[in-house]
């Protein structure tokens, strides 16, 4: 494969489309709302109609606003159907022509997709995800080629470094720092990792990701590969995201069939393969020496750091894992310049992040924004506040391992910073509103509950501290515990973050500290109940 | 096996294909495994018990998955299964006696955006109604 093989690949296939494209929404989200059904409804519609010359309907990823799905739009005019039934697909061919439309349109100028700017997420929702022809029409692959040909490992790093890109996983350690360290750590192999094991609950932005771009994390991975100096790439992926597992292994058959991965890409001495391992449902293997743990066969169990994976990771070589978010933000770096990266967002945290923004909100599904933006524009502009107009009561980002911040804080930014000041996370990027109606005693019980289930049990504060704090949780809730009670699982969220041996144990306490912080009447009405219970029975 | 060349490495692939094709894992099957990756049994054991998508007993013919998600959890997925469970008279992680059905909960689907979410048999149910799940439950119970 040569350049100009890219472009006639790209030529082509833009020269066979039609004149009317038809996007409809394949992914996980819109297919349990039945959106395959449509998709086969509005292929028959079309050849009803007798209008095969001219409309194509293409099954296309994620267009983000999973709650109206299944979505459809029409790719020329930007029209966009919401919940779209498959017996409406005549209707929707019909209104091309001018017909009468009943089905239920979306604005494009509503603040949920106005207020949005996509860098990962571009080709969500505009590409099929299946045929790698589409990614290479609308430049995929180009930045591949342009590192391969014209730029050496040390000024991959370095644009990577200027461009400010920081870790999407949760803990923003600056992406381009960590690639130098692969790289100058000696190894006869280096493997890069791309870690697809979006265990927190309330997240779904790398599967979503994942099923609809499945080349852009390739061609990230390929260029990290490159910028380190490894042969082997592994995509870990949860077991839970059948649709994403099935995508990447056709992309990834579809890549080697180009040669874009495999020996001798585009003609350098550069070789690379990526295979995929699946997840088996445990959420402790987020964490890279767990998850190498289980990519090697064995228990997914963490390790003390150091020495990193950088330095002594995968089968003990060095190794470079990255997430799936920040392995989509790679070729758009590499093609539009570090520059342009860093001048999106805010000084320290660069460019955008995707959030899963869901719960009690009118608008759920995913965005992309640029860091920086309000919690609260967050939450009442693009969200449109809760669906019953009853007040947001606060927000809980990060998972099992972040907090929840309270309506009063919502004018705080997202970024790495900020979030960490005001007792939480970024986290992967989940973002679940609650309002007046949510009990926040029960949403800290429900993550101490998750974390006691998914401890390891390797060391000993995590396996044993989150079973107390559970059931001291569970006693609060009930009514029944004292304010000594209390005080113990305020010293036991101390213990657990100083002594457990990886981030599960250390940030278990997070909901619980946040809720605390912030909401701590709701914990001592609680309380107060069984004094009030005591002093009548005496 | 043959296919990852019996390393040792390739364990939790193995299992994940075996599962497949038996639908659980016995202690025979782990056996065989370790024997053929030349893997002590008690690794092989501890991987397959160590993760939650391994099941060494035999689940129902019919599954019915409550998401326990946060989203799930704000928008009422407790009182969903609490119906489900009175409707089937199982607890969640259970099967029933005649092998009909298995009640199970799960950690996130990646749904969020239709909470609550179910999966029946494999198909991923969004905005799922309590009265609407019950019903089909009832329906998975009571057929021959």
């Amino acid at each position: 494969m040569e350049f100009q093989d890219l472009q006639i690949m790209a030529e082509q296939e833009r020269s066979r489309r039609k004149a009317i494209r038809i996007h409809c929404c394949t992914s996980s989200g819109c297919q349990a709302s039945g959106a395959l059904e449509l998709f086969h409804q509005l292929q028959a519609a079309v050849e009803a109609a007798g209008q095969s010359e001219r409309v194509d309907i293409v099954g296309v990823g994620c267009m983000g606003f999973c709650g109206q799905g299944p979505m459809v739009s029409v790719e020329a005019d930007g029209v966009l159907f919401e919940h779209v039934r498959p017996e409406q697909a005549p209707e929707i061919i019909a209104s091309l022509d001018g017909g009468p439309c009943n089905v239920k349109q979306g604005d494009h100028a509503h603040p949920f997709f106005a207020r949005q700017l996509h860098i990962v997420r571009r080709n969500g929702g505009v590409i099929d995800p299946e045929r790698i022809e589409e990614y290479i029409a609308v430049g995929g692959y180009q930045a591949l080629y342009h590192v391969l040909h014209e730029m050496s490992p040390a000024e991959v790093i370095d644009a990577i470094t200027r461009s400010g890109l920081r870790g999407r996983g949760g803990a923003g350690y600056p992406t381009g720092l960590k690639w130098a360290t692969v790289a100058k750590s000696p190894g006869e192999r280096k493997f890069v990792i791309c870690n697809g094991d979006e265990g927190d609950p309330g997240a779904f932005m790398d599967r979503s990701i994942l099923e609809s771009d499945p080349h852009l994390i390739l061609e990230g991975m390929s260029i990290a590969a490159y910028a380190v100096g490894a042969d082997q790439g592994y995509l870990y992926v949860r077991g839970e995201y059948p649709l994403a597992i099935a995508r990447l292994q056709k992309a990834i058959a579809q890549a080697r069939k180009h040669d874009l991965l495999g020996s001798q890409i585009f003609d350098t001495s550069f070789n690379f393969r990526v295979d995929i391992r699946v997840g088996a449902g445990a959420f402790v293997c987020g964490e890279e020496t767990a998850l190498i743990a289980s990519i090697e066969g064995r228990r997914g169990q963490p390790r003390p750091r150091p020495p990193y994976p950088a330095e002594h990771g995968l089968w003990g070589y060095p190794t470079l894992i990255n997430n799936v978010e920040t392995f989509g933000n790679i070729a758009p770096i590499i093609t539009n310049g570090a520059d342009w990266y860093a001048g999106i967002g805010t000084e320290r945290s660069k460019g955008t992040k995707v959030f899963a923004l869901t719960g009690k909100v009118r608008n759920t599904g995913l965005i992309e924004v640029p860091m920086g933006m309000t919690i609260r524009e967050i939450v009442e502009e693009l969200g449109g506040g809760t669906p019953d107009g009853t007040p947001v009561k606060g927000v809980q980002t990060g998972g099992p391992s972040g907090g929840c911040i309270p309506e009063a804080l919502f004018d705080t930014p997202v970024d790495y910073e900020s979030l960490a000041e005001v007792g939480s996370i970024m986290g992967s990027g989940g973002m679940v509103v609650m309002d007046a109606t949510t009990n926040m005693v029960e949403i800290a019980r429900f993550y101490m509950e998750f974390c006691m289930d998914e401890s390891c049990g390797k060391c000993v504060p995590c396996r044993t501290g989150t079973v107390q704090m559970y059931r001291l949780l569970s006693k609060i809730s009930a009514g029944q515990a004292t304010a000594a009670d209390l005080a113990t699982l305020e010293q036991l969220c101390h213990l657990l973050r100083e002594t457990s041996l990886c981030g599960l144990g250390q940030s278990a306490p997070n909901p619980v500290q946040s809720t605390l912080r912030y909401f701590r009447e709701e914990y001592e009405r609680l309380l107060r109940k069984r004094v009030t219970i005591n002093l009548t029975s005496r | 096996m043959k296919r990852h060349q019996y390393r040792a490495d390739a364990l939790i692939e193995v299992l994940h294909k075996a599962q497949e094709l038996y639908g659980h894992l016995t202690e025979d099957r782990l056996l065989a495994i370790a024997h053929s990756l030349h893997l002590p049994p008690s690794r092989v054991y501890g991987v397959a018990t160590f993760y939650h998508f391994f099941s060494l007993t035999p689940q129902g013919e019919h599954s019915c998955t409550v998401c326990l998600g946060t989203a799930c959890y704000v928008k009422g997925a407790m009182e969903l299964l609490a119906t489900l469970e009175t409707e089937s008279g199982l607890r969640a992680g259970s099967t029933s006696a005649d092998g009909k059905l298995s009640l199970l909960t799960a950690r996130c689907l990646g749904a969020c955006g239709i909470a609550p979410a179910v999966i029946v048999d494999g198909n991923v149910a969004g905005h799922a109604d309590p009265e609407v799940m019950r019903a089909r439950v009832r329906a998975l119970l009571d057929e021959d």
